[in-house]
């Protein structure tokens, strides 16, 4: 996986996008324009062209949803160990979201619990890449950590491995994401706007 | 002292602690890594802030070597 193949997915699931949206806001005004009274069947087609986008990035964001707890204790030693691997900012950022970001070549990451989040650019797309380690018990730190390991042994060989479940508009991820993961993502967006430049 | 961390379902483990001065805990240590590279663990070390590679031996001068699960794609 490298930049070019990035950004040809990105814009793969922007011709998608499109290809759901534009034949459904077609027929919105087609169906108007034949006959005013079908304007309730226009309607539903306008939902639909707004919702299918929807639920294609709910579920990239869903990538980021913190799995189940393991017991207190196991919780506090792989936090400890997490803490020991980011620096202060990053442990401040993962405390408030969840998310622990990482600056990479690729762009900067939010590392979850069974994905990860990449931002390309201030205004570049959101890339969401589903990978975990098939390791239920495993508390959420130590989940964060595999990882955050191996997104620094090899960056392109975790996106490459890892199944993208979206790429698209930040916005359009950042509305779909837990209220409070949502600060990350607008972090990440910022340090991905000043690496770029 | 330098210790071999292993990431399990506690937490974390430590399943060897050497100093590079003492044969007797580094070979302890490098057969504690080779039972958990055999067991299909992969063992990790920080190289510098956002870095990290993978070892197959133990770096003995390291100051800790973290025992990954390899990740798949969900």
């Amino acid at each position: 996986m490298d930049e070019r193949r990035l950004t040809l997915y990105a814009r793969a699931w922007t011709a998608t996008t499109l290809a759901h949206v534009v034949p459904f806001c077609v027929t919105a005004v087609v169906l108007v324009l034949i006959e005013p009274w079908l304007a309730p069947m226009s309607a539903l087609a306008l939902v639909q062209a707004w919702v299918i986008p929807e639920l294609y990035a709910n579920r990239g964001a869903k990538v980021v949803k913190p799995q189940h707890r393991a017991g207190e204790d196991a919780e506090r030693a792989a936090l400890g160990l997490l803490g020991d691997l980011v620096d202060h900012r990053a442990r401040d950022v993962h405390a408030r979201t969840g998310l622990v970001p990482e600056p990479g070549r690729l762009g900067v990451w939010l590392v979850g619990e069974a994905g990860a989040l990449l931002v390309r650019g201030r205004r570049g797309p959101v890339h969401c890449f589903c990978v975990r380690v098939n390791e239920p018990g495993l508390p959420s730190g130590d989940r964060i950590a595999h990882l955050l390991l191996a997104l620094r042994a090899d960056e392109a060989g975790l996106a490459t491995v890892a199944n993208q479940a979206f790429a698209g508009a930040r916005w359009r991820v950042r509305r779909r994401l837990a209220p409070r993961m949502r600060p990350a993502l607008d972090l990440a967006a910022r340090q991905a706007g000043e690496a770029a430049r | 002292m330098s210790r071999l961390i292993r990431m399990d379902h506690t937490g974390h483990t430590t399943l060897a602690r050497w100093d590079a001065a003492d044969p007797a805990s580094v070979e302890a240590a490098v057969d504690a890594l080779r039972r958990e590279l055999d067991r299909g663990y992969l063992a990790m070390v920080s190289t510098g802030p956002g870095h990290a590679e993978q070892v197959r031996e133990l770096p003995v001068d390291a100051d800790t070597v973290i025992l990954r699960l390899p990740i798949a794609g969900g």
